[in-house]
């Protein structure tokens, strides 16, 4: 859609961006995780770019990818980054949008934390984190959102089986109509 | 030496669970003024709330005041989906309520989960509490409730509910004792 | 975390430690921690709040989502593109066909169908969004009214709720979960006799909101409780990714179906109401006026709806008729495969949006070219508000807290995904 916000990132930022792409009519910026910080402040505060309004942060895990229709090379190796930290952007004077794409080792699984520049991100990251287990430093308030602290494991990794529960009550010792009563029975709960 | 009751069969139970005429009466009281606790999460509170509604009314059945506090009500409603991490508060507002309660699980995620089978949705709210009657439905029409709500009046008045029934046990257990 | 000294001048009503007199001074009032869910009885679905309190104002809150988190993303992984409709379906649930609307639109992107949707389908999808607008501010209205004592307009809403219903209950099949839309476009046509109902059931709905307006918009009680809470900057609300009647009642004049119009909404004519203060009560007011706003849309795509098909002509997505599938083994096959296999996107990745009751809901997925998407991330706007909420309910009253939820709209489902 606006061809021009990737050119002029890439003219601005010459060591930071690996490489751009456009997909279905989105801009795509691969960005190195060290320069991200400096490049998501002047997106937002340069005035021919003023992305103000955070839309959604998440995180892809490319583990065992491989499409279908494309070259095998396009598939996912052990060598290759297993997770890519995606945020996106709009402008709203100028109506872009862009999405910023950090690739993450499984080994070190960390990125520096947008939730200064933009807040909305804080609970997003959060998010991310428990879902995927991804570090973002710099964060004010990092833990898990939606599970609970007591849940091991992140559960949207492809490693992670669906229906793998983790119950929080224990289901063995409740007294659910029990069956046969005999005197002697004394239930363990009380 | 001593009572042994052993059943296998709910309905069985109503054999040696033999009512007495203030037991009736009591039954017949509490089934048509039962006070609701909607223990709300999903999308069937929508259905619960046309329910409720001026043309689905259930009042009409007694049912009409929900009360938001656990000591203050009697059949305790858990419409939609229930997680694990919901699991202790259902447990404790069920453990807070005053016997004799009821529950019912509203919609196919409450009785077995639905079509949720993931690391987070608890398999239907029977994993934590005993539920009397079960309602299917994603969501359920509200004739399907109003169709469920007369089936646990039945149940109430026939003293078949389950925290009825534990209370029927242990009293004829505590007089087998008392005789023995 | 603030130390004691800071959070007694926040107690103690922002007076310097010196300023306090003797008794003031001798005796501060302690904090209170108070649960709030995550059953309460604002009938917003599930969320723990955790407040720390001075008497009846919060000084600190905890807002704890994830009460009904149904792993819609990890369930998206195992189901075909077609079987992910009845889990948008319950994304946001008071608007279901929004929901689906947008999943379809996200597939047809990544497989380069958007323009060739045959054009009833697109009015079609128009006209049920929209009916699914109107029951979801019909249900967020009814249900804060509710709540700050007015029982009346939340039974005139669900009157006019259960009209909605009916029709949908005509077009679809199920009254509150439809899962009616279809890749390339919708699964059935719309009954006889639609127009002629939908158009008499538009005009009983403006008479219910004549009443509830009357009811509502000059009241003493209502208006004390929704005037000046709860307000957000236009600056704040764009930092915070606020979308929707939440950022259009603070200034934000952004609107999908203007800003990024899909579908045929460029063909129809309607107004973005826009808010100054935005506290609740122009929240309030924002969502009404949508809500004339929707029938005026249905009014006029029930006019301009042309003939055609409901689906496009593509075997790629469309099942076979059904007499081929039964006599031909080609198109047994291809209806098998569609079934088993699923609807093939191309490999690739997309983020299309639509604009739901709360805002911009968009669906990113990652396709891989097998039937069932490698990623399907949901970008649900509740989420986002509900991160404003703690914002929002500081230095306000307990009893504040009601509005300030209720007109935020925070869907459970759509939330916690």
């Amino acid at each position: 859609m606006a061809q021009k916000v990737l050119d002029s990132l890439k003219a601005h930022h010459p060591a930071a961006i690996e490489h751009t792409e456009s997909q279905h009519g989105d801009e795509i910026a691969w960005v190195k995780r060290d320069h991200l910080l400096a490049v998501a402040t002047w997106l937002k505060t340069d005035p021919t770019m003023r992305f103000d309004a955070p839309v959604f942060c998440t995180c892809i895990d490319r583990l065992d990818w491989r499409p279908l229709g494309v070259p095998l090379s396009q598939a996912w190796t052990e060598d290759k980054p297993r997770f890519e930290v995606c945020y996106q952007l709009r402008s709203v004077t100028h109506r872009y949008r862009i999405r910023l794409k950090i690739a993450v080792l499984e080994s070190d699984p960390s990125v520096p934390s947008l939730a200064g520049l933009w807040p909305a991100f804080n609970w997003q990251e959060r998010e991310t984190f428990d879902m995927y287990g991804i570090r973002f430093d710099g964060h004010p308030d990092l833990r898990r959102i939606y599970l609970y602290d007591e849940f091991v494991g992140y559960p949207l990794r492809k490693d992670y089986p669906k229906e793998k529960r983790q119950p929080l009550v224990r289901r063995d010792d409740l007294p659910m109509n029990p069956i046969k009563v005999a005197r002697e029975h004394k239930p363990e709960h009380k | 030496m001593g009572v042994e009751i052993t059943t296998t069969r709910l309905e069985d139970a109503a054999k040696w669970a033999k009512s007495t005429m203030v037991e009736r009466t009591s039954n017949w009281g509490r089934k048509f003024s039962l006070f609701t606790y909607p223990f709300v999460t999903a999308c069937c509170g929508m259905e619960f709330m046309s329910v409720a509604g001026p043309k689905y009314d259930i009042a009409r059945f007694g049912a009409e005041v929900p009360r938001f506090s656990p000591r203050q009500s009697d059949l305790l409603m858990v419409v939609g989906t229930v997680t694990e991490k919901q699991g202790p508060a259902v447990k404790r507002v069920y453990d807070q309520m005053a016997e004799p309660k009821w529950v019912i699980a509203f919609g196919v995620c409450a009785s077995t989960g639905g079509f949720y089978q993931n690391y987070h949705t608890m398999p239907g709210v029977d994993q934590v509490i005993p539920v009397d009657v079960y309602i299917p439905g994603c969501p359920p029409r509200p004739e399907q409730v109003l169709d469920a709500l007369i089936l646990l009046m039945d149940r109430v008045q026939s003293g078949r509910g389950h925290s009825q029934l534990r209370a029927k046990r242990e009293q004829l257990i505590a007089a087998g004792q008392d005789e023995g | 975390m603030a130390d004691s000294q800071t959070l007694k001048q926040l107690v103690l009503g922002r007076k310097d430690v010196q300023d306090l007199s003797d008794t003031e001074h001798d005796l501060p009032p302690d904090l209170m921690t108070v649960n709030m869910g995550p059953s309460h009885p604002a009938m917003h679905g599930t969320v723990r709040i955790v407040l720390t309190v001075d008497g009846e104002r919060v000084v600190k809150s905890d807002v704890q989502p994830g009460y009904l988190h149904r792993c819609f993303e990890k369930e998206s992984e195992y189901a075909t593109y077609t079987q992910i409709f009845p889990y948008t379906d319950r994304l946001n649930y008071v608007s279901p066909m929004i929901n689906n609307c947008g999943w379809a639109m996200v597939a047809e992107k990544l497989m380069g169908l958007t323009s060739s949707i045959p054009k009833r389908a697109e009015y079609i999808r128009v006209i049920v969004s929209e009916m699914s607008r109107i029951t979801d501010h019909l249900t967020c209205i009814g249900a804060s009214a509710m709540e700050l004592g007015a029982f009346g307009p939340f039974l005139f809403f669900l009157k006019a709720r259960e009209w909605m219903y009916e029709l949908l209950e005509k077009v679809s099949g199920a009254r509150l979960t439809h899962t009616y839309v279809r890749i390339g476009g919708v699964s059935k046509d719309l009954p006889d006799n639609f127009a002629a109902d939908l158009t008499h059931t538009l005009d009983e709905t403006a008479k219910v909101m004549v009443e509830v307006e009357q009811m509502l918009n000059g009241n003493k009680i209502f208006r004390d409780r929704m005037a000046g809470i709860g307000a957000l900057t236009r600056e704040d609300a764009i930092a915070t990714g606020c979308v929707g009647p939440i950022a259009r009642a603070c200034g934000v004049d952004y609107d999908v179906r203007k800003d990024y119009p899909y579908s045929v909404y460029p063909e129809v004519e309607f107004d973005v109401p826009l808010g100054t203060t935005g506290d609740c009560l122009d929240r309030y007011l924002v969502r009404i006026e949508e809500l004339k706003q929707s029938i005026s849309i249905l009014r006029q795509c029930l006019k301009q709806i042309p003939d055609g098909r409901i689906l496009v002509d593509d075997p790629r997505c469309s099942l076979p008729p059904k007499k081929d599938t039964y006599n031909t083994i080609e198109s047994m096959i291809r209806h098998f495969k569609h079934i088993v296999d699923g609807i093939k996107v191309p490999a690739g990745e997309s983020y299309a949006f639509v604009e739901g009751g709360n805002g911009e809901l968009g669906f990113f997925v990652v396709a891989d070219g097998t039937g069932r998407p490698f990623k399907a991330y949901c970008r649900s706007p509740s989420f986002v508000h509900l991160s404003t909420a703690g914002q929002l309910i500081q230095d306000h009253l307990i009893a504040d807290i009601v509005p300030i939820f209720g007109m935020i709209n925070m869907i459970g489902g759509e939330c916690d995904k």
